[in-house]
């Protein structure tokens, strides 16, 4: 791009100052068993990516490799300049059982304060600063009115986003987000899509989203880490909606439709389809013909 | 078979007598141990593992007896020893309840083992199991009332990585609280609380005094703060409770406080069930 002529040097500046996260042949065994190797990978500040794969494809532990949290086999992590695991001030975490607290009496408002505080070790009473922070997030993730319900008071999709604004509470630069959209209705999952939207245009935020189901998020992905064959790669969004790397991916037929929401993907499946129903798609003058063909079989049987 | 309630009309100076007093200041420290610690057993989900250390320290408070040395000692050593083998396990809880059951049996019967060795042994064996508040000794809450002083020094230190880690292990982790410190550090303070729990309600009734104290207190407060102190409070009501209703009325105390806890939990449970 540039006509100047750039040393190594200067790229590894580059990357560091632009690239959230880094991955340099990194390789994770548990266990004495690979999950995977040879991750090369760039992801770039303030974009939207979801990691993709089956299940046991190392979604999570990517995860929390990125957070430093399981060690390295081989290679290199790097999350926002430095090594994975010396930055996690600067990550939000949201992980996948939201069901923290679901047994305690804990309210929305004191889990995002015990986000800020709860690390401190000795008397600490909680400052007005800090209250005030939690207001902040609560109002932005739109909990400002159930701010005081208890955790198991809350909807499901409500918990996700108290987890989330617990997250978002310490000022992260970076938000992963492990399954946020499991379990949760159509109306809900469109609410942290939302919201995550939000969080990526307004405050700048790189987020990265473990996810099974992509419909949900692809108006808002710049791309997709998919941990394929055992390795993860990155590809801009444009590269990821391909049939055929999708249908790899997952080991199922996928397809990628287009529709007046922009694409989807389906997973056709004809034999868990009633016999009964519709396997193909018609113009409307072939659905024409087949109703009438119905209506001419019988009498032409008559006729035998 | 005569089950009446006899009223003692000379309760009040019962009520008075040295024993009583002694039990009345134990009970104070016991419920400030018990009620503490049983939120933090409850936002753990360690209630089991609370359950099953009071029987872990049986065959401990046993052969102390057959050793001739004091039952707390026993009793709190291997308690300590249980809690740091469950700590150990960590918190995948089906392989942990699995092995905390397992020792809870064996370490049961080899209470009973012990027992049976001497007489003496097998005299302490009741009051081991369910409880003998009135026979506390003015070492006993010397004992007890250092305790809860370390207890107390220990959690303004670790007060809130504590709570984190209890009520949301893996951000927690993400974060940078040493889990495994906190679990450890858990169990093995839940092992001193039951040392100190034991001699008012026995290893059989524990559950009652440490655990359903802590469960009304969620029930009807707001934060963690609340539920700790209320459940302090619910626990002293049991213990004093019992001790002046089992004065007016003979009756084994142990009975009456297990019943006045198991009480408060039942209506805490119908009025906030109504609410819903």
């Amino acid at each position: 791009m540039s006509e100047t002529p750039v040393s190594p040097g200067t790229v590894a500046e580059h990357d560091a100052a632009t690239d959230a996260v880094v991955l340099r042949n990194a390789e994770v065994r548990r266990g004495g068993r690979t999950i995977w190797s040879h991750g090369n990978l760039a992801i770039p500040a303030g974009t939207v990516t979801a990691i993709v794969g089956t299940n046991g494809a190392g979604k999570t532990t990517l995860l929390d490799a990125e957070l430093g949290l399981v060690p390295l086999y081989a290679g290199s992590i790097t999350v926002m300049g430095s090594p994975a695991g010396q930055n996690n001030g600067m990550i939000g975490y949201v992980p996948q059982s939201y069901i923290a607290g679901l047994d305690s009496n804990i309210t929305a408002r004191q889990s995002v304060i015990l986000g800020l505080t709860g690390t401190r070790f000795g008397i600490h009473f909680v400052t007005r600063e800090e209250k005030a922070r939690a207001q902040q997030v609560l109002e932005f993730v739109g909990l400002a009115d159930k701010a005081d319900y208890r955790l198991n008071e809350l909807s499901g999709g409500l918990r996700q986003r108290a987890a989330i604004a617990q997250a978002l509470v310490g000022g992260p630069k970076l938000l992963l987000l492990d399954e946020p959209l499991a379990n949760l209705d159509m109306a809900s999952q469109r609410a942290v899509v939302e919201l995550l939207a939000r969080l990526n245009r307004e405050w700048g935020m790189t987020i990265q989203v473990v996810a099974h189901d992509l419909n949900m998020l692809l108006p808002i992905l710049t791309g997709a880490i998919y941990l394929l064959d055992g390795h993860p790669h990155y590809s801009p969004i444009s590269s990821v909606l391909d049939s055929d790397l999708l249908t790899h991916l997952y080991g199922t037929r996928i397809e990628v439709v287009t529709t007046p929401q922009g694409d989807m993907f389906v997973t056709p499946d004809r034999t868990l389809e009633p016999k009964e129903r519709d396997q193909n798609t018609h113009a409307a003058a072939e659905a024409a013909r087949f109703h009438e063909h119905h209506h001419h079989i019988p009498p032409k049987e008559n006729n035998r | 078979m005569n089950v009446t309630f006899a009223f003692d009309p000379e309760w009040l100076s019962v009520l008075t007598a040295p024993f009583m007093t002694n039990a009345i200041e134990a009970g104070l420290l016991i419920a400030l141990a018990a009620g503490i610690m049983g939120y933090f057993t409850i936002t753990r989900h360690s209630t089991f593992a609370a359950h099953a250390l009071a029987h872990i320290g049986l065959p401990g408070a046993t052969g102390a007896v057959l050793l001739g040395l004091p039952v707390s000692l026993g009793l709190g050593a291997f308690a300590l020893g249980g809690a740091l083998v469950i700590g150990a396990l960590g918190k995948k809880v089906s392989e942990r309840e699995i092995a905390t059951g397992t020792v809870l049996a064996f370490a049961t019967g080899l209470g009973l083992f012990f027992a049976r060795l001497s007489s003496s042994a097998s005299q302490q064996m009741q009051s081991i199991l369910f409880g003998s508040i009135l026979t506390i000794t003015d070492g006993q809450i010397i004992g007890f009332a250092v305790f809860d002083v370390v207890l107390l020094a220990v959690l303004a230190l670790v007060y809130r990585p504590l709570l984190f880690s209890s009520l949301d292990e893996q951000v927690a982790r993400a974060k940078g609280v040493p889990i495994s410190l906190m679990n450890v550090l858990f169990m093995a303070i839940m092992a001193g609380v039951i040392t100190v729990a034991v001699p008012a309600v026995g290893t059989l009734l524990i559950f009652a005094l440490v655990v359903t104290p802590a469960a009304t207190a969620s029930m009807v407060t707001r934060s963690p703060f609340a539920a700790i102190v209320v459940s302090c409070v619910l626990c002293l009501i049991s213990i004093w409770g019992g001790l002046v209703l089992s004065a007016m009325f003979p009756t084994p105390p142990s009975f009456v406080i297990v019943t006045l806890s198991t009480l408060m939990w039942v209506v805490a449970k119908i009025v906030c069930g109504r609410k819903r």
